[in-house]
């Protein structure tokens, strides 16, 4: 009782409460149950309600046990059985003393130091408080500001990442996979210690030109959900014990104080300049500052890391239309969102637009802006003397595909807005208000397979043949996810899925290869597991590619039915048995007499069984019809053989030197001199 | 015309040759094809216990996972009606292998709880196998826990399963054990018709590359029958249960060794894995052709020719042969 704050306190004592407490987490573990404890606390509200007579009540939970889960296996029902009495065995009433005073003020919503608005706004809804804002408090178009996701301290994850800084080969694969930015990296000055709260840990950093600096690798202890993903990502096992690994999982209740100053002490620390990194390496990406953080997605997410990723390498400049699903619901749900700026304020600016037509409206983005620069480079031109011959001419003739020629134009147009200020004509009151649109922006269009492949297709297809210099990531879960795990033109065939609950009979859809028909349109099928670094270098060259640019993303998924601390593995597993081939399809190599098309990932070398076996989406059929899912699986077989098989002779095609088009000729059968 | 029938578990066999529990039994055409080279009877796969409870609990956990958490969905994965979790589609496919070939089919059981053993035991014989071969395999961790407990686990198991079925129980025995004559005793007292030699273990081995366990399958080879064939030799005649050998069993003349140490059966399963289901008719053919040149008429008349039951002290006997190998032993480099 003395541990709660005063005000829980006196509200149990004024409203002559019973305190009772289960520790329902160790009850679940012992009871097998792992992490889920609604059948433990359903016991528990039973026994203590009175909505029925406690004997009743308890009878009445196991007959619904019985009903429920007989068909999972006698252990099943034995398991929850056994959870119900364990529950009981558990729960403990709490003495109310009489005069209660522990002291302990109520945590603030967010800390003082937080934004105004999150302040008035976001944390009375995180209060939960939200219906009694007047409507005057949010903002009039409905554009809510970002980086509001790091005020909610959540504090789900019962144990959390802790980094072992001698054994760390500073890989950076951690820091990549982690779907809620709560691993993050950097190097500094080794005098930015000072101050150093004691357990601060740093290491000599693994990178030649960087030696004389620290480098840490710090984990958010409220923020992060626990999901072990880093954990198994891990390279390095120890040598003495190989068990223990250079990020290990430890209880987070006793780390919380201590790993909560480390972490406000690193983000204090700058952040790396991207100019003096290589963006196309993994290990350098690490450094770089995500702006997508802390979001509400699954612990585990197969999605987020690439979004993560996105705003890594170029979220200070991007613009997002964002389909209806997942990646709405975690990216732009209220109270918080997990979209981000840096120190100088730059970030993705983001909306979410319908399954139907998220395509275009990030098509209609994307000509908006084009408009916008045109307009302003035309009143530009115009106001050329007033402003100044050499900034209007730097102005105009900036190259904008390297960091350091954005920043400079960057600082150009902040000159721009200075002189426009002293200005009188309205001209400059419009260059004004559109000084931002000659800096480089670009459009990303992102949604899941349900809006890709399906409900949204036709519109997607509509954009990647206009030609137009928007960038598309599809976030492949295979099903709908958001809304339970619907059947999707992406699903593959063998999987089980709603609406597909015999196994889905045809093959996925081949979105890529559709794509890559039109041959002006990048096209990239990547899986962070499979190769984290063709991952990153298909984003590096999408970005880069004058024109649509397609990357389809391999998701695991909570859908998929396993436990997701494993998906990097699934995901390396489903590249090896040649279920997801990798490849980069880049329309430009066409000019220099290559092949468009290059493989990343070898011929299958796993039978395709063994990736499926490890996912209960496959493994439901087995149990439900056998016959039926041998049979899926040879045909699905014969899909992963027949693809790999086009995959491999369309890479080979010779492609003659200044070709505008790809001159397709027989396999094995080039010209000889 | 030699007689190569044995007497296994009460059971007339046509021969000694049974195939013992392997993947291969998981489908029936192989089963068919098994009767078709001739095995004199068939083990069936085994019923692990431990893995029905597993797989259940996967399945669960798989379904549940993130499940009522979210308003818009409830769960993600379908809800089927039927999962095939329990012991049932083992016991079916037993009662298909019992309709589709007339030799006798016996069920064979992996079990962890006593509660398991017996009611699987019991849902087994219920099926229609005309026996049970209990596949006894449990691996102490725990250092308090003494070698006699753990025997007497064992004894107590069988004793259970004999007491809630009919038809004959083997059991199926591991080598590491200080006396084997006294535990092979106390299993015949506890009940055991037949003591089937040795188990084999799938061994985890170590990948040096990725500081990882990796699980072997390594098949078995002639030269393992070797200290099976002394084991059954030093019990032939001195339990009741009938003796079987399992584990290297490769080729007609190792059957022979077999018959001649006093075993009832010789099981196969590497030597199909190896060289096809087909290769039981190459071990009958060898075995009937050695009988031949030898004039030997049948399988019984040979049948602990060569136990140590015709010698006084068989641990004097030896400790004679080991030392007459040893002293005969050269370098085979010189």
């Amino acid at each position: 009782m003395n541990h709660l704050p005063a005000p829980v306190q006196d509200e149990i004592q004024r409203k002559k409460l019973r305190l009772f407490l289960i520790d329902a987490d160790s009850v679940a573990q012992s009871a097998g149950m792992g992490r889920r404890i609604n059948t433990i606390m359903q016991t528990c509200f039973f026994a203590l309600s009175g909505v029925l007579p406690r004997g009743q009540a308890i009878a009445a939970i196991k007959h619904a046990i019985q009903r429920n889960y007989s068909r999972r296996g006698e252990a099943v029902v034995q398991m929850n059985f056994a959870a119900v009495d364990s529950a009981l065995a558990h729960l403990h009433e709490v003495k109310i003393p009489e005069e209660a005073g522990s002291g302990i003020p109520m945590r603030p919503p967010v800390p003082a130091s937080a934004p105004d608005f999150v302040q008035k706004v976001t944390a009375r809804m995180l209060a939960g408080e939200g219906d009694l804002l007047p409507v005057s408090a949010l903002p009039v178009d409905g554009t809510f500001p970002s980086g509001t996701s790091r005020w909610e301290k959540r504090n789900i994850a019962l144990s959390i990442p802790v980094w072992d800084e001698e054994l760390c080969i500073q890989c950076g694969k951690c820091v990549l996979v982690c779907p809620h930015s709560v691993i993050r990296a950097k190097i500094y000055d080794p005098e930015k210690l000072d101050g150093a709260p004691a357990q601060f840990k740093s290491a000599t950093p693994r990178w030649k030109e960087f030696e004389r600096l620290r480098y840490t690798l710090q984990v958010a202890p409220e923020d992060c959900t626990g999901c072990s993903l880093c954990v198994e990502v891990c390279p390095v096992k120890s040598k003495s014990e190989v068990k223990h690994r250079a990020i290990n999982m430890e209880p987070q209740a006793p780390l919380r104080q201590q790993e909560t100053a480390n972490w406000d002490f690193f983000l204090g620390l700058p952040e790396a300049n991207p100019e003096e990194l290589h963006l196309g390496h993994v290990k350098d990406v690490q450094l770089l500052e995500p702006l997508f953080e802390f979001s509400g997605a699954c612990a585990g997410c197969g999605e987020t890391p690439y979004i993560k990723l996105l705003t890594q390498l170029f979220g200070d400049r991007a613009v997002i239309a964002n389909a209806t699903g997942c990646s709405s619901i975690y990216g732009g749900n209220l109270p918080t969102t997990p979209y981000t700026v840096n120190k100088e304020g730059y970030g993705p600016a983001w909306s979410n637009s319908l399954f139907e037509d998220n395509a275009e409206f990030g098509l209609g983005i994307r000509l908006a802006l084009d408009k916008q620069e045109e307009y302003a480079r035309a009143l530009l031109k115009r106001l050329g003397g007033e402003v100044g011959d050499v900034l209007t001419r730097e102005l105009l003739d900036a190259g904008q595909s390297r960091e350091a020629e954005i920043r400079d134009q960057r600082e150009r147009v902040k000159l721009l807005k200075t002189k426009l200020a002293a200005i009188e004509a309205p001209e400059a009151r419009d260059l004004l208000a559109l000084a931002d649109a000659l800096v480089k922006k670009i459009v990303w269009i992102v949604g899941g397979d349900g809006w890709a492949y399906d409900i949204g297709y036709g519109g997607l297809d509509h954009v990647l043949a206009s030609g137009a210099n928007v960038k598309i990531l599809v976030l492949d879960t295979e099903v709908y996810s958001n809304t339970g795990g619907q059947r999707s033109k992406a699903t593959p065939r063998a999987a089980v899925a709603r609406f597909a609950f015999g196994g889905k009979s045809t093959p996925k859809k081949d979105l890529a290869l559709m794509a890559m028909s039109y041959g002006n349109v990048y096209v990239a099928r990547i899986a962070m597991g499979g190769s984290d670094t063709q991952t990153v270098k298909a984003f590096v060259e999408a970005e880069a590619f004058p024109g649509p640019s397609l990357l389809l993303a391999f998701s695991h998924c909570i859908a998929h039915g396993y436990d997701l601390m494993h998906g990097m593995e699934q995901q390396k597993a489903a590249v090896q048995s040649g279920y997801w081939p990798l490849f980069r399809y880049d329309p430009q190599l066409v000019q220099r007499g290559l092949n468009p098309l290059q493989l990343d990932s070898r011929p299958p070398s796993m039978p395709l069984e063994q990736y499926m076996r490890n996912e209960t989406r496959f493994t439901l059929l087995n149990h439900s019809q056998p016959e039926k899912a041998q049979e899926l699986l040879e045909l699905a077989r014969s899909d992963v053989d027949q693809r790999w098989k086009l995959y491999e002779s369309l890479a080979q095609i010779h492609v003659a030197r200044d070709a505008k088009v790809a001159e397709p000729v027989q396999v094995g059968k080039e010209e000889k001199p | 015309m030699i007689d190569l029938s044995s007497n296994y578990l009460g059971m007339k066999l046509k021969n000694p040759v049974v195939v013992s529990a392997s993947p291969l039994q998981k489908h029936l055409d192989n089963i068919r094809r098994m009767e078709d080279a001739g095995a004199a009877a068939i083990v069936m796969h085994s019923l692990f216990e431990e893995q029905i409870e597993l797989e259940s609990r996967e399945l669960n956990r798989s379904l549940d996972e993130g499940t009522e958490s979210f308003a818009e969905s409830l769960h993600y994965l379908p809800d089927l009606e039927r999962y095939n979790l329990g012991p049932e589609s083992y016991l079916e496919h037993l009662a298909d292998a019992k309709r589709t070939v007339a030799i006798p089919i016996m069920g064979s059981l992996n079990g962890v709880s006593p509660g398991g053993w017996t009611r699987y035991a019991r849902m087994i014989e219920q099926a229609g196998a005309d026996a049970i071969e209990l596949n006894t395999y449990y691996v102490p961790t725990d250092p308090d826990v003494t070698g006699a407990t753990i025997e007497q686990m064992y004894f107590d198991l069988v004793a259970q399963v004999r007491a809630s079925v009919r038809i004959p129980l083997a059991v199926k025995l591991s080598p590491m054990f200080s006396s084997l004559p006294n535990v092979a005793k106390q299993f015949d007292r506890s009940g055991a018709d037949a003591l089937v030699l040795f188990n084999r273990f799938y061994q985890p081995d170590f990948d040096l590359e990725a500081l990882d366990i990796v699980q072997t399958l390594e098949l078995s080879h002639s030269y393992e029958l070797l200290p099976r064939l002394n084991w059954i030799a030093i019990l032939f005649g001195r339990i009741h249960a009938d003796l079987a050998v399992t584990g290297g069993v490769h080729t007609g003349t190792d059957a022979v060794k077999c018959m001649m140490a006093g075993a009832r059966a010789a099981m196969v399963t590497s030597a199909l894995l190896e060289r096809g289901i087909g290769h039981i008719s190459s071990i009958l053919d060898g075995a009937r052709k050695w009988m031949e040149e030898h004039e030997y008429s049948s399988v019984t008349e040979m049948q602990g020719c060569m136990a140590r039951r015709s010698v006084i002290d068989p641990a004097a006997f030896e400790r004679a042969n080991y030392m007459k190998v040893l002293s005969s032993y050269t370098f085979k480099s010189r």
